[in-house]
């Protein structure tokens, strides 16, 4: 929802990075206030997920200059688990397995991370049992996926489903999903955007990438952006997605300056 | 690396020792191998010295045989494809003795106590030690107690020493047949509370110790679990070379755990042999974490149909430390399955060595075989050597094998980090992962978390790194 004299959340001007030494963000800006939902669209390989994952903090991703502000810090000088722990939230487009480590020490590990960082008590085994069995709900998540190592042996909906979980649990201020919808059939695909949306309120904010306009029939967002070669080309509401949809990603090519 | 003579055949001694004497390690150097003949020697007359006389004349005759087997042999060098890996040089500047008497208190002990096996049986420095040892509370049917006390000698015969390659440590060992444990499981026993054969080194003295242990399971529908435990108090440096014969009768089931962690500069040997009858069950978890050098070698035959063996394996080298897995495994009869998965974390300096064989034999139809080596290199300067082998003369079998050597994966770390663990805790959690696919396999609850928070504090000193 679109808040009037909101506070910014996410403030980015002019990013540029590279990808092994190729220039794939060419000046991208962008900037997000508190109870929006921002979706940004477009082609494979315009981007989207190389701005997700600096956005988080990925070290093979190099920032090549502009400026990432989260809540008036520089997000660009933190490491990825400070930005984690100061409510930075990529949910993955394809979820890590980690065989051999518990769903539910995981889930605390972080949980706690999150928590320390808040200065506030740490929850013991005992206690987290509660509070992630609360959670558990906004996915519809069966229990038994806690005593499962992480991610390992999960379908992509269970996976996805995984991912919100954490989100629920974290908390976030910024909330980043890329290609969330991607591999889910249509009910994943409901209970997924039903627990986003639950989670969404007036004081933080989603970025929710994707490459087909479907998800947003679920997730309706404030603002849709369109992204070509690095950079953010058309911005719209809803209806922007609709229109790309229709049209195709050709359409935008089309409205390009020949020879950039 | 050496250099590699295999083709050079017209070269003589003079020719050989100026190529070596700039470029090998001293394992290969030819003045060595007078000096392992020499040290071989040194050690079996040690060990042959050390053992009192036995009107037993099964254990006369193994003795014997085993002498004249060790006049022809030598330490193992390099150049001997099955110790290709593991230099046993270091050993060359230690001269082992025979280990003194040792008298030690309950209380030297106590803290190698597992609560889930209260019945547990001591030997320390070789020796049985019936003082130390509990074997109240075992149920009708197993026997456990001294070789030199079995009373039915007859029942031995066709076991004790029968199992096995005849390499220059088990020969050793035969060589000086003395003290040893003998398990024996009458038929349709079932051992609820595991046993723990717990091995005490006094690390006070360079002494070679010898355990050797027999496990007989008749036939029938016995089950136990036997936690076999090697240990030290003090710091000094020794040797262990131990040899465990197992013989599962038909219907059997043996859970084995092997724990190795022995003083830190210990040299441990160890071999395991094991003959499974038809439809019998033998699993063995090893966890290898202790010793300078440790070589554990797996000696497994099943002599019947429709057996299943199941080997699960952890090896921890961090430090200088070099440990050693070699697994054999021969499959002769039809239905047979085996299923072995060996993971190896090699720190700092560390070295691990696997080298998994499994042969299916012309008969072995139906076999359904499977053998994994996963190893992690966690330091540039670690080193991890694996070979898994696969051999299938049967043409209807299911057989698969496979090694992986990895560091730890970047985007499980990243995926972390972006849940706010830092890359330490990451990283400790990645390595308890990694190591926990092996621990969960433990069927004792207490070593689970003991054995992991011990693992944990070799590879994350400080956890800080």
């Amino acid at each position: 929802m679109i808040v009037d004299n909101a506070p910014t959340v996410l403030s980015v001007k002019n990013l540029t990075a590279n990808v092994n030494d190729t220039p794939i963000l060419k000046g991208l800006k962008l900037e997000i206030k508190a109870g929006e939902i921002h979706a940004i669209m477009g082609r494979n390989g315009s981007g989207k997920s190389t701005f997700s994952k600096i956005l988080a903090g990925h070290p093979a991703y190099e920032v090549t200059g502009g400026e990432v502000v989260f809540e008036g810090q520089n997000l660009l000088e933190l490491e990825a688990e400070e930005r984690a722990r100061s409510g930075v939230f990529l949910a993955f487009q394809y979820p890590v397995e980690i065989p051999g480590v518990s769903n539910l020490d995981f889930l605390r590990a972080s949980y706690n991370a999150r928590r320390k960082h808040q200065g506030l008590e740490e929850v013991d085994p005992f206690d987290f049992e509660d509070v992630v069995r609360d959670r558990l709900q906004v996915v519809q998540m069966d229990a038994s996926f806690l005593d499962r190592s992480v991610n390992q042996g999960f379908s992509g909906g269970e996976k996805k489903r995984n991912e919100i979980l954490q989100m629920a649990l974290l908390e976030p201020t910024l909330a980043v999903l890329d290609e969330t919808d991607s591999g889910l059939d249509i009910d994943a695909l409901r209970i997924v955007a039903e627990g986003v949306n639950q989670l969404a309120n007036e004081k933080n904010a989603m970025l929710v990438i994707t490459h087909y306009q479907r998800l947003l029939d679920y997730i309706i967002p404030d603002y849709v952006h369109v992204m070509y070669d690095g950079k953010i080309v058309m911005t719209g509401d809803k209806e922007l997605a609709l229109e790309l949809e229709a049209k195709g990603y050709d359409w935008v090519d089309e409205l390009q300056p020949v020879g950039v | 690396m050496g250099v590699d003579l295999s083709g050079l055949t017209d070269l003589n001694k003079a020719d050989l020792d100026a190529l070596t004497a700039n470029s090998t390690p001293g394992d290969r150097a030819p003045g060595k191998a007078a000096q392992r003949s020499t040290y071989y020697a040194g050690l079996l007359s040690t060990v042959t010295a050390a053992t009192p006389a036995t009107d037993w004349e099964l254990v006369q005759r193994l003795r014997s045989q085993a002498q004249a087997v060790a006049q022809e042999m030598a330490l193992p060098s390099t150049r001997d494809e099955d110790w290709r890996f593991t230099d046993l040089s270091p050993m060359l500047a230690i001269t082992l003795r025979a280990p003194a008497l040792t008298t030690l208190e309950p209380a030297a002990i106590a803290a190698f106590a597992i609560p889930e096996a209260p019945v547990r049986v001591v030997v320390v420095n070789g020796r049985f030690a019936p003082e130390l040892s509990n074997l109240a509370g075992l149920p009708e049917g197993v026997t456990i107690g001294s070789l030199m006390a079995v009373t039915d000698r007859e029942r031995l015969a066709s076991h004790l020493g029968q199992q096995g390659s005849q390499d220059a440590f088990s020969v050793l060992n035969t060589a000086g047949l003395n003290d040893g444990v003998v398990i024996e499981l009458e038929r349709r026993v079932q051992v609820a509370k595991p046993i723990h054969l717990l091995y005490v080194a006094t690390a006070d003295q360079p002494a070679i110790s010898q355990p050797r242990c027999l496990v007989l399971a008749k036939a029938g529908d016995s089950h136990c679990t036997l936690i076999e435990d090697y240990v030290a108090i003090g710091q000094g440096g020794y040797c262990t070379n131990s040899v465990m014969e197992v013989v599962l009768g038909n219907c059997a089931t043996l859970h084995h755990v092997r724990l190795q962690r022995e003083g830190e500069q210990a040299i441990h040997i160890g071999k395991t042999a094991i003959s499974q009858d038809w439809n019998s069950h033998y699993t063995l978890t090893t966890i290898s974490q202790g010793a300078s050098i440790a070589r554990h070698s797996i000696d497994i035959a099943q002599t019947g149909p429709g057996t299943e063996t199941i080997l699960n394996g952890l090896s921890v080298a961090t430090g200088e430390q070099l440990t050693d897995t070699h697994s054999s495994l021969v499959l002769s009869h039809p239905h047979g399955t085996a299923d072995q998965l060996h993971k190896c974390i090699a720190d700092d300096r560390g070295h691990t060595v696997f080298n998994g064989r499994v042969f299916v034999d012309h008969d072995a139809q139906q076999t359904n075989a499977a053998q994994l080596n996963r190893n992690l290199l966690l330091s540039p300067k670690a080193r991890v050597d694996t070979k898994p082998q696969l051999e299938i003369i049967a043409d209807d079998v299911k057989c698969s094998h496979g090694s992986t050597v990895s560091q730890l994966e970047e985007t499980e770390l990243f995926y972390c980090r972006s849940r706010g663990l830092d890359l330490a805790t990451a990283r400790s959690l990645l390595l308890d992962g990694f190591a926990g696919e092996i621990l969960d396999r433990l069927p004792i609850a207490s070593l689970r978390s003991t054995l992991a928070s011990q693992i944990a504090q070799r590879i994350n000193p400080g956890s800080s790194s």
